[in-house]
């Protein structure tokens, strides 16, 4: 058994698997399969103030290892979530993050303080994907200085003892850039990666298949994405928390989001797959890193940053003890 | 009837499999599978959903099908129908016996039963007739009479034609080409086997054009509809939220709905069939939504609340008239004029 606890600014979390937003509602169907409890966290869906109804349907389309989806934020708002979703998850003993999502730097805002004043909340994840409707809908995740100010008004109205976290989208030229502009901003650590924008086409209409026309791309099909992302802000900012996701579908991927530099990693696409993924990518992570002879977490995050010689000599180490 | 009666016993399992046969059925193939947990649990109306592919699949989602049946045989099998018409499903049409298969469920609100005896119509289209035959060994059980009505493109595009004469009181058949039973659509002849089955309560599976008219055309007759939808879903366990259609709610507001957890079974007029595909304009959260009660849902409400008990969500109205009224949402009463 490998140490797997992983720190989250002053949280500390028992082990590195999350859920990933969107993918795990607000934990209820899941604790059907699994003890919710049992992993680091539960990630919600992305929670906004007022109920939304999302998009139309056809919504999702299966694509060569992945999914493109567009639910269009679909949800019962904050009042909902806060009466029925928080007690319920605290109740079963989950560490709750909450992700949020609003149009405006103001929505954002309130949510942090709707969410500070509640007890119980772990962490928030800013759902900085969303389009800016104050900005011709330009995606607040794509502009450094828009991305910052949601960023900054949501640490200054968030309670100062919950951990602020960005999540960032790869649809970007220099994630490096934003990723920058969000901890100057006040984030307490980066969640990455969020969707690729994609497409496909029904060879039978000849239109798109999805009823928004373009989707968010998830599933293993982005996972290269999302190590090259998790290793560029690592190398740019070693010392900030990275939640990793993006097609981790076994505890090997797992590990090599946390090689790259993530501390803890979100499961999202492959819970559709598997509900109970979690936990199984949870046990497969604790024999990686034992066959790897790392007995904590901590000594593989970043890892693959260092030299070649550096890691031959942390294996010899541990060999003679295997 | 309690509304225990209309909730599985226990939660869904996800277990591997043995698959047990995987036969030809006309133009569908039937699968069988050894997992007795889904088959405790199962009532009629309710799905699996199984990962296709094997280990080292690029197919990540789940494939949903309406259980046939269970048996006992083996500790507890579970059978379903589907067409190979994709990849996914192509992937499980190659399976033999023995292989493993990862299943998870059973899901969704199952079919509410009558808790007196009634003549019940079973409507079927393709091979949405699969779970309709469990149903009526459960009806038949409860002392109802069933009646089918089963239809098709052709005829070895009807699930389940002999099953359906065997179990049922009557069962007539339609294919769009004529080549079994009657030529025509289902819909051609509901109206009037309603009028000679004497029919209480209409439950139906198909496609959504199917499950519009069946609704429209019971509405006529003020004969309430059970209506299994068939809706693409990526997880069936209610995460991913891909499944949705919008459905009044007993306040008359419209939300969208997941299919696979608030559904399949829906009651047909609760459904706003002419919106689905689309975000109604006073749904729930629609883009220009306001939280305020609009005209139209206090109307329904005060229409419900005159006559005494409100029907209950969980779909019981199965009595018809007897049962109290239906909240009719916008697009079912011009079904009434008709």
């Amino acid at each position: 058994m490998a140490d797997l606890r992983t720190r989250l600014g002053h949280i500390e979390l028992p082990n590195p698997i999350l859920t990933a937003s969107g993918c795990a509602g607000a934990g209820r169907e899941l604790a059907q399969f699994f003890d919710i409890s049992k992993i680091g966290a539960v990630v919600t869906k992305s929670v906004m103030l007022a109920p939304r109804a999302g998009r139309p349907t056809p919504r999702m389309a299966e694509t060569p290892s992945g999914m493109l989806n567009s639910i269009g934020l679909q949800g019962p708002g904050v009042d909902a979530f806060l009466q029925r979703d928080l007690p319920w998850l605290l109740a079963r003993g989950a560490r709750v993050v909450v992700s949020i999502a609003g149009g405006t730097v103001e929505e954002f805002a309130e949510l942090a303080g709707r969410l500070s004043d509640a007890a119980g909340v772990t962490a928030i994840e800013v759902n900085i994907s969303c389009p800016n409707v104050e900005h011709r809908g330009q995606v607040f995740a794509c502009d450094p200085g828009a991305a910052a100010a949601v960023i900054e008004a949501v640490r200054g109205r968030a309670r100062y003892d919950i951990p602020v976290l960005a999540k960032l989208s790869p649809d970007v030229t220099d994630i490096v850039a934003i990723a920058k502009a969000c901890v100057i901003a006040g984030a307490d650590g980066l969640s990455m990666i969020n969707t690729l924008l994609g497409m496909t086409i029904d060879m039978d209409t000849l239109r798109p298949v999805l009823a928004g026309l373009t989707g968010g791309l998830s599933g293993p099909a982005i996972r290269p994405v999302a190590v090259r992302c998790i290793w560029q802000v690592r190398e740019a900012l070693p010392g900030v928390p990275i939640i990793g996701m993006g097609g981790v579908k076994t505890g090997q991927d797992a590990l090599e989001l946390i090689l790259a530099g993530a501390s803890m990693v979100s499961v999202g696409t492959t819970i559709f797959h598997d509900p109970s993924a979690c936990m199984r990518i949870l046990r497969e992570l604790d024999e990686e890193l034992a066959s790897r002879g790392l007995e904590r977490l901590g000594e593989a995050v970043g890892l693959a940053h260092e030299p070649r010689s550096a890691i031959r000599r942390g294996f010899t180490g541990n060999a003679g003890m295997k | 009837m309690t509304r225990s009666e209309t909730e599985p016993a226990a939660g869904p399992v996800q277990v591997r499999a043995t698959v047990l046969t995987v036969r030809r059925v006309d133009a569908y193939h039937a699968m069988t599978v050894v997992a007795p947990a889904v088959a405790a649990r199962f009532r009629p109306g309710q799905f699996v959903a199984l990962a296709v592919g094997g280990p080292d699949t690029s197919m990540l989602l789940r494939r949903a099908f309406s259980i046939h049946g269970v048996r006992p045989d083996l500790g507890g099998t579970v059978e379903f129908v589907f067409a190979a018409r994709g990849p996914g499903t192509r992937w499980l049409a190659e399976r033999r016996a023995r292989d493993v298969v990862d299943v998870a469920g059973p899901f969704g609100r199952p079919f509410p039963v009558p808790s007196q005896p009634a003549s019940c119509l079973l409507v079927g289209g393709g091979y949405g007739s699969a779970p309709l035959f469990a149903l009526a060994d459960r009806l038949r059980e409860r002392r109802c009479t069933v009646h089918f009505l089963l239809g098709g493109a052709s005829g070895d595009r009807v699930f389940g034609a002999l099953t359906a004469r065997r179990l049922g009181r009557t069962a007539t058949i339609m294919t769009e080409d004529g080549s079994l039973g009657a030529r025509g659509m289902v819909t051609d002849m509901l109206g009037q086997i309603i009028l000679e089955a004497r029919a209480d309560v209409i439950y139906a599976c198909g496609p959504m054009p199917m499950l519009r008219q069946v609704t429209a055309l019971a509405s006529r007759y003020d004969i309430p509809v059970q209506a299994a939808v068939e809706e693409a879903m990526a997880c069936g366990i209610g995460v991913c939220m891909t499944c949705v259609l919008p459905v009044v709610g007993n306040d008359g507001i419209t939300r969208m709905v997941r299919s696979c957890v608030d559904g399949p079974v829906f009651r047909g007029d609760r459904v706003r069939w002419d919106d689905v595909g689309t975000i109604p304009f006073d749904a729930l959260g629609a883009p220009g939504w306001e939280p305020r009660p609009r005209r139209g849902a206090a109307a329904v409400r005060s229409r419900a609340g005159a006559a005494a008990d409100t029907a209950p969500a969980d779909g019981s109205g199965l009595r018809g008239p007897a049962a109290g009224p239906q909240p009719p949402p916008a697009a079912r009463s011009q079904g009434h004029g008709g």
